[in-house]
């Protein structure tokens, strides 16, 4: 008795969680791009994070656009026409962008021989 | 004794390096400390604003801002809400700028109740020719909007001159006349 139960919990179980997989809410594309796009209000947040009323706005701008069939990039592109660059946690690669690209693979590279080299001394040094 | 002298050396170069790098950093650790650090958005300054439209607080009209901005003068795009206390202290200012002749002023009700929205407006005048009502605050996200009350002033071409965020003051004021006044 007790096995049948358990069976017919399980049924309803993979049912419910089909029928929640079926829906198109975005709400996981919401939160991704949510976490990318800084609030203007309480500027050390992104609008994942921030309940200011700005980021509640821009979440329902956001999850409108989504159902509507944006694409995570024209969202991003959107908000960076009325925002500035800067509404967006990721920088884009652009020419202007590329030290701040570069330089901590550059400086990562420098540390790499660095390590490297003292590796090395050392060994000598043992003789 | 010459061994020495290189180490030395060495040593030298490795400390000036050092104590050259750690100055720099901090010249520009105190420079920071003093530049203001709070990003605030005029990415839409000098560009035509994007059409948008909406239905009207006062008619069940449908307004859109292609037929609303056509005439040859300046409009100032107010962004407001009766709920919202900075609103209520610069509406004297807007009352005051709808007596201009070289300006029309075209409201945004953001978020707000249309009864609420009437009676704030029958209480403190209305200053706008149109009411566009924002019931989702995406037509403020629409022009750029921070937060509000906000106010953009754009010329007969749709390009937005000023944009102030947070309520007229009278210095606000003085920099919507003088551009007005100034601008061919």
């Amino acid at each position: 008795m007790k096995n049948k139960l358990f069976i017919l919990i399980l049924i309803g179980l993979f049912f419910s969680i089909n029928s929640s997989y079926s829906k198109e809410d975005h709400l996981d594309e919401l939160k991704k791009i949510s976490k990318n796009i800084r609030c203007l209000i309480c500027q050390g947040q992104s609008i994942d994070d921030s309940n200011s009323d700005f980021a509640i706005n821009i979440k329902y701008v956001i999850l409108k656009k989504l159902n509507e069939g944006s694409s995570e990039d024209e969202i991003y592109d959107f908000l960076k026409s009325k925002y500035g660059d800067w509404i967006v946690y990721k920088p884009e690669f652009k020419l202007y962008n590329l030290l701040l690209w570069l330089i901590p693979y550059f400086i990562f590279f420098i540390g790499g021989i660095l390590i490297y080299q003292k590796i090395f001394k050392k060994n000598e040094k043992t003789y | 004794m010459f061994l020495d002298k290189k180490i030395n050396f060495k040593r030298l170069i490795i400390f000036i390096s050092t104590f050259i790098l750690l100055f720099l950093l901090a010249i520009i650790f105190f420079k920071s400390l003093k530049t203001e650090n709070v990003y605030i958005p005029n990415q839409l300054i000098g560009k035509e604003i994007p059409n948008f439209a909406s239905k009207s607080l006062f008619e069940d009209q449908y307004l859109e801002s292609e037929k609303i901005f056509i005439n040859k003068k300046y409009y100032l795009i107010n962004i407001w809400a009766s709920w919202c206390g900075p609103c209520r202290d610069e509406h004297p200012y807007l009352v005051k700028l709808s007596q201009n002749d070289k300006l029309k002023i075209v409201g945004i009700n953001f978020k707000d109740k249309k009864n609420n929205a009437l009676s704030f407006l029958n209480k403190q005048g209305n200053p706008y020719k149109q009411i566009f009502v924002d019931y989702d605050g995406s037509l403020s996200i629409n022009l750029g909007a921070y937060g509000i009350p906000e106010t953009l002033l754009i010329n007969n071409k749709k390009i937005v001159l000023l944009k102030f965020i947070g309520p007229l003051n009278s210095q606000k004021y003085q920099k919507i006349i003088d551009a007005i006044n100034n601008e061919k």
